[in-house]
């Protein structure tokens, strides 16, 4: 609640200069200029090694590229300092994995619950928990249950409502669907447009799995924006 | 929140919670059992005897003289004359004078041969008179009162009959058998040692062991030892030094508050020693718990990820660890003093019997909570291990696919 509010740009992600190595390694990431407008939903395929986890915990503000000029809506990320980005993360990016998405041991409800105290904000979060699961089509009885009680295609549900909970502006997805049957992945990206759709709001899915790509309105591809990618690359993203 | 989360991860991992669980409380277990025992022999011991300025006996070391005297512990080295105890009680700064004789016992209690001025002037605790539950003080030469330890544990009411035995040991060879002693009062608790007597009058005394008594009065020959009462502690002093070098029979005349403190001072050092065990005891358990901390978070790298992710920062992660472990040491402290409370439950009877221990009061003193917040300020530093391990890791590490 108290983090600055964003002034929201005409661009969701705008960076020129990015480059990362993780410590005493070769340079991961090399991206020269690259912008995502407001409202965009982008599928980035990318292969395991192109660097798309780098870049996502670039995105999050989890790492910090101190030279690079980041801007993530609007918000320059090397000028937070480490509480506030982690505040910024909390209020304005929601993330989901392609596995692990939820504390296993505890209930659905008060995975929620989590997400939303980091925020600050726990006002009638019962009500939003419930409208969130309706919405993904997921039973209210869910909402007690424990994390780990759940098959994988409803953790991966609920692990959307956990990213929707605090009304991000901005929605990072890594691989969610790996886990899932061929007919549940459409079905996934379908529920996850629907629930994420507005024109403030940006998407950016990361897959390997082309044939989601149907769904989205534009497309990229790790190998073509990171310069750092090799075919036969020894570092891993 | 935070609590909430820790409390659950706790509980999910059970089976290395709980063995973490008990090892903080059996070492908590010790600690506190320690200090309880500690501070209540202290206490028990410094109320053993009060309002007595000087306790003269025959030469030997003042502790010694303490423990045979007051105590009823070890064996006095050497009876003084009646004429003696005779001549300093008329001193002029002498108020009172209390007369003690040893050397019987009943059933392992010890009888002291005294005379009607024990009851009277005898102080215990913050200056405590004695007083008599039932009955009346010994009057005739073969009446007993009893200490209510005494009164309780061997079931003797007033009217009974006993029979004493010549030395010490609940056996003897050689019983007055007959020369049995009627009980004509039963004291009040003290919870001291004079719980655990058996009072006769120095007649008596004398009539047990004279086999040829006819029931005439008789005058003592000799006592153990004597305590006084001054007219004014000025004189204190002065009498001391008087005693001590008098020519004639050797004497020692101690000042009770002294030689109790010179007796806790020898005692201190197993005191410091089974603190220092315990301590160490303690601080093993704490370096378990963060060894349990460490292993768990190599466990939880994925959900340590997760927290980073919807916004928790290294700060907070550094406190769910503390409060984890700040959650294991409370769950251990409640462990152990409810062991505790239930052994003392048991196993005060048993101190107070066989060694003079009494435990009074609760376990939850100012002493046991301060010695709990320092427990609680070692947990926090030794759980910094794993806790800046969190926190510098968290700040390594982005999302992990």
């Amino acid at each position: 609640m108290n983090a600055p509010a964003v002034e929201l740009g005409e661009e969701a992600v705008a960076l020129e200069r990015l480059r990362y190595s993780y410590e005493r390694g070769a340079c991961v990431l090399d991206i020269p200029q690259w912008s995502i407008p407001k409202g965009s939903h982008l599928f980035l395929r990318g292969p395991s090694g192109s660097g798309k986890t780098t870049l996502l915990n670039l995105l999050a503000g989890m790492l910090v590229a101190p030279e690079a000029r980041l801007e993530v809506l609007g918000q320059s990320m090397s000028a937070l300092g480490s509480r506030r980005r982690d505040r910024f993360r909390a209020q304005h990016i929601g993330v989901v994995f392609q596995q692990f998405n939820l504390i296993p041991y505890l209930s659905v409800l008060d995975n929620l619950r989590l997400a939303a105290h980091f925020t600050g904000n726990t006002r009638d979060l019962e009500r939003r928990a419930s409208e969130l699961l309706a919405e993904l089509r997921l039973g209210q009885d869910l909402l007690q249950r424990k994390a780990a009680k759940l098959s994988v295609g409803q953790q991966q549900r609920v692990a959307i409502a956990r990213a929707l909970i605090n009304r991000p502006n901005m929605l990072l997805v890594d691989e969610p669907t790996s886990a899932l049957d061929p007919e549940a992945r459409d079905a996934f990206a379908e529920l996850l447009l629907q629930n994420f759709a507005s024109s403030d709001n940006t998407l950016i899915f990361v897959s390997h799995d082309t044939t989601l790509a149907a769904h989205f309105s534009q497309r990229a591809d790790m190998r073509e924006l990171n310069r750092a990618w090799r075919e036969e690359g020894s570092y891993a993203g | 929140m935070l609590v909430k989360l820790a409390w659950q991860s706790l509980m999910h991992r059970r089976g290395s919670v709980l063995l973490a669980i008990l090892s903080v409380s059996v070492s908590l277990f010790v600690l506190f059992g320690v200090e309880q025992i500690r501070s209540h022999a202290k206490d028990s011991f410094n109320r053993t005897v009060s309002g007595v300025d000087l306790i003269v006996g025959a030469r030997t070391g003042p502790i010694n003289l303490l423990l045979y005297s007051v105590f009823r512990m070890g064996s006095p080295s050497a009876n003084i004359s009646w004429q003696t105890y005779q001549r300093v009680a008329d001193e002029p700064a002498v108020a009172w004078s209390i007369p003690i004789s040893l050397g019987d016992s009943h059933k392992g209690y010890r009888v002291v041969g005294t005379s009607q001025d024990f009851f009277e002037h005898f102080r215990f605790g913050k200056g405590r008179p004695l007083e008599l539950a039932q009955g009346t003080a010994f009057d005739d030469t073969l009446d007993v009162v009893l200490g209510a330890e005494v009164a309780r544990k061997l079931g003797y009411d007033l009217g009974d009959s006993v029979v004493l035995a010549h030395g010490l040991g609940s056996t003897s060879f050689h019983n007055h058998d007959d020369r049995p002693f009627k009980v004509t009062g039963i004291l009040q608790p003290t919870g001291t040692p004079t719980d655990q007597a058996l009072y006769i009058s120095l007649q008596g005394m004398e009539a047990v062991h004279d086999r040829h008594w006819d029931g005439s009065a008789l005058e003592p020959q000799t006592i153990t030892a004597f305590m006084l009462g001054l007219n004014s502690p000025v004189k204190t002093f002065q009498l001391q030094r008087q005693i001590n070098t008098a020519r004639g029979e050797p004497l020692l005349a101690i000042l009770p508050g002294v030689a109790l403190s010179q007796l806790w001072q020898m005692l201190r050092v197993v005191e410091n020693i089974l603190l220092l065990v315990a301590a160490l005891v303690v601080l093993a358990s704490l370096l378990g718990l963060c060894i349990m901390l460490l292993t768990s978070i190599r466990e939880r790298r994925r959900e340590i990820a997760l927290l980073r992710t919807i916004g928790a920062g290294p700060l907070q992660l550094f406190l769910l660890i503390q409060i984890e472990a700040l959650l294991v040491l409370v769950l251990g402290a409640c462990v152990a003093l409810s062991v505790l409370s239930i052994g003392l439950w048991i196993a005060e009877p048993l101190l107070a019997a066989h060694y003079g221990v009494y435990l009074e009061g609760s376990i939850v003193s100012e002493q046991s909570m301060q010695l709990f917040g320092i427990i609680a300020a070692a947990t926090f530093v030794v759980t910094l291990i794993p806790a800046i391990g969190v926190y510098r890791e968290s700040l390594k590490r982005g999302l992990e696919a």
